[in-house]
């Protein structure tokens, strides 16, 4: 996943040397679309309902894919968000079950979030534990918490504006949980791609002592990515709970693996420097077409797994460019 | 002369469609030491990259000893007894001498597969004796110092039957007395009969070392003739073309009138080597510090540059004690560090990307990084410093390492700091370039820049600075007006402790 792009000159006016690999997650989407429409596609897999429904349940995956590409960019790595999603929903649901309105249940679900966020900020940057094992540890202290909290009961959400907001509305026919997830790709992609605290990730994930040289805080900007993870992991897990209308302590139980794997397939490199929303969005939506389309086919659950596992190392070997 | 052991024949490399090498020709004789030269991106690595087999040719042919050879991978080139001392080590830190040397071919106790761990210590003590050093097979790599790490890729070459050697720019972190051993391992190795392609951007060097010398420019061979009574004008005339001279003299830019300091050291004790030490330098100064490896100067520079807090002791730029890093680069300090590959760049960035990135706050607006109003910098950037890329979004992994250092140069330069401190600035640099990078320093300075420049090589020090500092026993043992510095030599035993002068008193 090291290697690299070779620039053509502009001067020369033979073709351009494309590499392919970059667009592979692109590829592969088209490509197992194209097969599903075929052998599905008359048991309703292109229905706009169908598609419509991709979105939905690939939504959580995205928003907390996003944040995740600026973990992994930076050279890190979070797999706290599972368990935050959970954490979030709960508070969120346990706020308005309380009787407060739902804005406030929102901005301490964030909260939530932005907390764990400065944990993990915390024990990466300042004390310097490798965010490997501090999110590992995180993830098992918060899904903890979150059975704790309830005792695994499910609180229900009874607030129709809060659910048609976050998970189960439409706005002109459009759900809103794909509203949000491409509302949060792109704004993802242009803080990524077109600002400085973008830049600056990239540059830590890359080199961080020659980051460091040139004067960028990379402590600060993990820190931020962190924050930033935490959020989406909220985030996520209030549209989770809007869909659902209920809010459980088992919520987003893998999301972070689902989530690593779609930033990986979309190209960003797991040694950090490199990254792509766009590709990110594409991952996610990959993985999220492929389980729908396993189950339209009618495998089981166990086979769905197996499928998709292996899809899933088969498109990332094809990504990989040669001699990396 | 008998026929050549290795001969090159009109080798041609294109990587996308840019011709980097266009019929090459390069021979070899048996025990020579034979001098690759050229520019910054003249091909060099590349030529050399072919032989060992990291890249394939896309035409010509190669022989050894009159046979024609296949080099399609390593593993050929090992075969065919070619072995490559890489400027980035290729050493496991964490392995013993011994492992190192066997890694991956490890001698095994017969009739089982386990390692022959004896053995391996053994036969490696063996070479290490041959080659006259006094190395512990069962050290760790990572407690070596710089010059043995060299010694053991060598050792390991020697381990594969190698008798051809490549060694590419091999002395550009190696110390004096560390140069002085490779060069004499070089020796013994000729007289055994091995053969030495060496590459390296030091005249004085070659002129030392090799037999013959074979200069490249813009991918083609322009010159091979031997040593003997070759001068360095001809070498550089080779290398640049016919009215191209690099001057390499120095310009006496006369005392700073009464303007006061910049900046001031006082009574700086670091954790390492540094016990006192306090200088100033005045804007539009250029002031050289001289030590021996090791002698603290890089910690010196790091502390001013506000990477390391002293122990003691404190810095005062433009009036006020200075804060820490963040503080010393928007006060306009800058820091070309020694390292480039470590510290220098993000390699898998492109040259666009790391000029702009310790400018990224001046090109953001509202968060917003402007490219556009970014790329013209760049572009002047490499225009200014002639850095050879394709374009600003070639990843900088991807330049020649001469060309890599000019980027890291020119990042800061583009920043238009008030001090540039230079740490080894012209490592791997091409004489030609050199002397452009001293020109460009020089103009920077006549406009108000202060400059501070460690190097380990006086030539460029004495071509270079007004002033010269030298660093011994962690204190300025003495301060030079280079006007009355007469020669080389005389630099190199102040370096060395000797003789002692009383300390110039600078005219302010
Ligand atoms: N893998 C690659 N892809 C594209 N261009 C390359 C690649 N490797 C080298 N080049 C280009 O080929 C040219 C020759 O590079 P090379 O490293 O051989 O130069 P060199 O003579 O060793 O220079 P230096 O003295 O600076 O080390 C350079 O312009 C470089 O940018
Ligand atoms: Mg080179």
């Amino acid at each position: 996943m090291q290697s690299k792009v070779t620039a053509t000159g502009r001067s020369t006016p033979s073709l351009p040397d494309i590499q392919w690999q970059n667009y592979i997650v692109y590829i592969f989407f088209v490509v197992v679309l194209g097969f599903f429409a075929v052998m599905i596609g008359d048991k309703g897999f292109l229905s706009v309902t169908n598609l419509f429904n991709i979105a939905r349940t690939t939504a959580m995956i995205t928003v907390i894919a996003v944040a995740m590409t600026f973990i992994i960019s930076a050279g890190e790595l979070d797999l706290s968000v599972g368990s935050t999603t959970a954490l979030a929903a709960l508070i969120c649901a346990l706020v308005m079950q309380a009787g407060y309105p739902w804005p406030l249940a929102v901005v301490a679900a964030i909260a939530s979030g932005l907390a764990v966020g400065c944990l993990n900020g915390v024990f990466v940057t300042m004390i310097g534990i490798p965010s490997f094992l501090v999110t590992l540890g995180m993830m098992q202290f918060i899904r903890g918490l979150d059975m704790r909290v309830t005792y695994t009961n499910p609180i229900s959400i009874s607030n129709q504006t809060y659910n048609g907001i976050f998970g189960s509305g439409y706005v002109f026919g459009v759900p809103s949980l794909l509203i949000w997830s491409v509302v949060i790709a792109l704004l993802g992609h242009v803080v990524l791609k077109y600002t400085g605290f973008g830049r600056e990730i990239l540059a830590t994930g890359g080199n961080r002592q020659a980051a460091e040289y040139s004067g960028i805080k990379t402590r600060r900007v993990k820190f931020y990515a962190f924050l930033l993870s935490g959020a989406a992991a909220a985030l996520a897990g209030m549209l989770y709970a809007g869909m659902m209308q209920t809010a459980r302590f088992n919520f987003g139980e893998g999301a972070e693996l689902m989530a690593i794997a779609a930033v990986i397939l979309g190209g960003t490199s797991l040694f950090g420097g490199k990254g792509t929303i766009l590709g990110t969005f594409a991952g996610s939506l990959l993985i999220g077409t492929i389980n729908n389309g396993l189950i339209i086919m009618g495998l089981d659950v166990s086979e769905q797994m197996m499928i998709s596992g292996a899809i899933i190392i088969v498109a990332v070997a094809f990504g990989k460019k040669p001699g990396a | 002369m008998s026929s050549p052991f290795l001969q090159m024949t009109h080798i041609g490399k294109s990587f996308g469609n840019i011709p980097v090498l266009r019929r090459v020709s390069f021979d070899l004789q048996k025990a020579e030491v034979h001098a690759l030269m050229g520019g910054n991106g003249a091909g060099k690595s590349t030529l050399m990259k072919i032989l060992t087999g990291v890249y394939t040719k896309d035409t010509g042919t190669i022989s050894i000893d009159g046979q024609t050879v296949d080099i399609t991978d390593t593993a050929a080139s090992e075969r065919a007894g070619i072995a490559m001392i890489f400027q980035e080590f290729s050493l496991v830190p964490t392995l013993t001498v011994a492992q190192n040397i066997w890694l991956g071919r490890e001698p095994r106790l017969p009739g089982t597969p386990f390692i022959n761990n004896a053995a391996m210590v053994r036969q490696s003590r063996l070479i290490l004796q041959e080659l006259g050093v006094d190395i512990d097979p069962e050290a760790l790599v990572g407690s070596l110092p710089v010059g043995f790490m060299q010694i053991v890729e060598i050792a390991k070459a020697l381990s594969k039957q190698a008798r051809i050697l490549v060694m590419d720019e091999p002395t550009s972190s190696l110390s004096e007395a560390e140069t002085e051993a490779l060069f004499d391992l070089v020796r013994k190795l000729k007289s055994s009969g091995i053969s030495i392609v060496y590459i390296s951007h030091r005249m004085a060097e070659i002129l030392t070392i090799c037999d013959r010398v074979t200069v490249m420019r813009d991918g083609e061979t322009v010159m091979t003739e031997p040593c003997a009574g070759l001068s360095v004008a001809r070498i550089v005339e080779a290398m640049l073309g016919a009215g191209h001279t690099a001057s390499f003299e120095w310009q006496d830019r006369g005392d700073r009138p009464a303007v006061p300091p910049i900046l001031h050291v006082r009574n700086l004790r670091l954790a390492s080597r540094v016990q006192d030490v306090s200088f100033d330098i005045r804007p539009g100064e250029i002031v050289g510090l001289a030590g021996l490896m090791g002698s603290g100067r890089t910690e010196i520079a790091e502390t001013i540059f506000g990477r390391r807090t002293a122990v003691s002791g404190e810095v005062i730029f433009d009036g006020q004690p200075l804060r820490g890093q963040a503080d010393a680069i928007d006060r306009g300090i800058a820091l070309v560090p020694e390292d480039r590959r470590k510290m220098g760049l993000v390699l898998d960035h492109s040259v666009r990307d790391n000029v702009l990135l310790p400018n990224l706050a001046r090109f953001t607006r509202h968060f917003f990084v402007r490219d556009a109003e970014a790329l013209s910098t760049v572009t002047q950037t490499i225009r200014d410093l002639k850095i050879k890329t394709d374009g600003p979004d070639k990843l900088s992994r991807l330049l020649s390492g001469g060309n890599q250092q000019k980027i890291v140069l020119g990042k800061w330069l583009a920043r238009d700091p008030r001090l540039l401190i230079l740490d080894e600035p012209t490592i791997g640099v091409d004489i030609g370039a050199k002397s452009e990078i001293v020109a460009t320093v020089r103009a920077m300075a006549d406009r108000g820049m202060a400059v501070l420049v460690i190097s380990s090589e006086l030539e460029e020090l004495m071509a270079i600075s007004d002033r010269i500092l030298v660093l011994h026993g962690g204190r300025i043992t003495q301060d030079l007006n280079r006007r009355t510095v007469a020669s080389e030599e005389e630099l190199h035993h102040a370096i060395q402790g000797h003789g002692h002068r009383a300390v110039d008193a600078i005219p302010a």
